[in-house]
């Protein structure tokens, strides 16, 4: 049951890895885990009452976006919206159809966001929550589709939107059709914030490339995970290019808050309370 | 147009040091020009060109990204990749176009945003999707040509556009053909494959309704004179303007939502 759910985080990880992170799960099936962050062998239960984070060194694990939306909406609450929307292949690149039958013939996992309404203490929110094990939370057309009509359709109903961002960038495989998504996502906001609605964007880790260069980084209140991966350029692009190494925490959430782009790091024990506090506040 | 070059040719070509650039086109297009320097926060970006300019009667703001022809103009220019300054300076001037009714001209010239330490820490990803949001909300029209390189979100920032036009031989991609065959092959000497998988020429793109003009090279690649797409451009620009002259703000901001909605 618990395979597929964990994942390195970005203290167990050199920058470099982080592609190959994504890709492979790290802990094996068991009883008993091994922490990759600080070596220790921890009882599973341990992890998942804590938040699906080591109880001894607070590594987090990466989460799907099912296990995210059970530790924040109200139990029962949630209410998906759009799930059956067909991935195109505009560019009939060689692989990809087959590429994502097989993915989501092994995990029930139809796209790389789940939307959808919730309430979160007793407050009706429009929730994104991406996905990081489909194609590394990559955003082709049917993620921005779903992200903007859960943005249009929360500036109907007037509710705050809430997306927890997780994504390696714009899914190369739609080519310029998922370049396009990051203009389609980012007007829809801006008509929602013009009625005056509340975004609240959460940046788990990793954040990057087109992800972070549309709707991640335009939230009224931008919150992070502790130690996530955050940025526009990867860090290893960004090594290749200036061909040096980079400095240790280059890119994690307390490098983005230190240069003034988050408003706040919220642990995952907190987020509920947080995001609730932040809805009341904005009304 | 004749469909003649394949996608890799036009890729070379689109990267030319000897076609025509922003400053060359504002040139040949305007009848005058007065350039506007900085963001207001950090600096100014040499990779982003900026300012108002006359065409005929009408007073229009142009922005575009701008490369240099040799070592010392990249030094300025950084081979027109914009860092987020640019795009702050870019936006500065759209809002600044907006207060005053100019319509805008986009010059779209970039393999890429600036990816750097620099850039990061500065905001890379906050200034595009910055732009990207409020663009999207300009009151007056917004006119975007890529005239060589359309390289990514760093084209796209200066492209949320009532229309987008595509000269012959500029590419516009979500990554360089070398990036996209790295990602995706793990081999970038299978760049000039990408390139035809891509689908980023003009004649492709306007087959996908992602651009709605694309603009003859055929006299100018020839000659290495680029008066002709010069001309082209202020026929095209002065035909736009007149488009939009009495279409109202509404309709104006509702159009170019319409345009991207359907993407």
């Amino acid at each position: 049951m618990l395979q597929g759910m964990f994942k390195k985080t970005l203290k167990a990880k050199s920058n470099e890895k982080v592609k190959d992170s994504i890709q492979k799960s790290q802990i094996p099936n068991g009883l008993f885990k091994k922490c990759p962050s600080c070596d220790q062998i921890v009882y599973a239960e341990d992890i998942i009452s804590n938040y699906y984070s080591c109880p001894n060194c607070d590594n987090y694990f990466r989460i799907g976006a099912k296990t995210r939306i059970n530790m924040v909406a109200d139990k029962g609450s949630f209410k998906e919206w759009d799930n059956n929307l067909e991935t195109k292949d505009p560019l009939s690149f060689p692989g990809y159809q087959k590429k994502l039958a097989n993915f989501k013939s092994a995990t029930h996992i139809d796209e790389a966001i789940i939307t959808g309404e919730c309430l979160i203490r007793e407050q009706a929110v429009a929730i994104g929550v991406m996905e990081s094990e489909f194609l590394m939370g990559s955003m082709g057309s049917i993620v921005g589709e779903k992200i903007t009509r859960l943005i249009e359709k929360a500036t109907e109903l007037k509710l705050p939107v809430v997306i927890f961002c997780c994504s390696g960038g714009a899914r190369m495989q739609e080519g310029i059709f998922s370049l396009m998504q990051m203009a389609k996502t980012s007007q829809a906001l801006k008509r929602h914030s013009e009625e005056g609605n509340l975004y609240i964007s959460i940046l788990t880790d990793p954040t990057t490339g087109g992800v972070t260069a549309s709707f991640a980084m335009l939230g009224d209140v931008i919150l992070a995970e502790p130690g996530a991966l955050i940025g526009f350029a990867g860090p290893r692009v960004i090594e290749q290019t200036i061909k040096q190494k980079l400095p240790k925490d280059f890119q994690t959430s307390e490098f983005l808050l230190e240069h003034g782009f988050i408003d706040r790091i919220v642990k995952r024990n907190q987020m509920r309370k947080t995001i609730s506090f932040l809805i009341r506040s904005s009304k | 147009m004749i469909n003649i070059k394949n996608a890799w040719e036009r890729v070379q070509l689109a990267r030319d040091p000897a076609r025509a650039y922003t400053l060359d086109y504002i040139s040949m297009v305007f009848d005058e020009f007065l350039e506007l320097h900085g963001d207001r926060y950090f600096g100014d970006d040499g990779a982003v060109i900026g300012g108002i300019a006359l065409l005929d009667d009408t007073y229009v703001t142009v922005i575009g990204h701008q490369k240099g022809r040799n070592i010392r103009q990249n030094i300025k220019r950084n081979f027109g990749m914009a860092s987020p300054e640019g795009y702050r300076k870019g936006l500065r001037l759209m809002k600044q176009a907006e207060k005053f009714g100019r319509p805008i001209v986009c010059f779209i010239d970039t393999p890429g945003a600036f990816c750097g330490i620099e850039a990061e820490e500065r905001g890379q990803g906050e200034a595009i999707a910055n732009i990207l949001y409020e663009m999207s909300d300009i009151k007056v029209p917004i006119l975007s040509i890529i005239i060589g390189e359309g390289g990514s979100g760093g084209a796209l920032a200066f492209g949320v556009a009532n229309e987008v036009w595509m000269l012959e031989n500029s590419i516009y991609s979500i990554l360089s053909p070398e990036g996209f065959a790295s990602i995706l092959w793990k081999d970038s000497t299978r760049a000039s494959e990408a390139a035809e998988i891509m689908k980023i020429t003009a004649q492709d793109l306007l087959e996908s309704g992602i651009v709605d003009k694309t603009i003859s090279e055929s006299e100018s690649s020839e000659t290495g004179d680029y008066s002709d797409v010069g001309n082209q451009l202020k026929i095209g620009i002065r035909d736009f303007i007149k488009k939009y002259k009495n279409i109202s703000a509404d309709k104006i901001t509702e159009e170019r939502y319409e345009r991207f909605r359907k993407m």
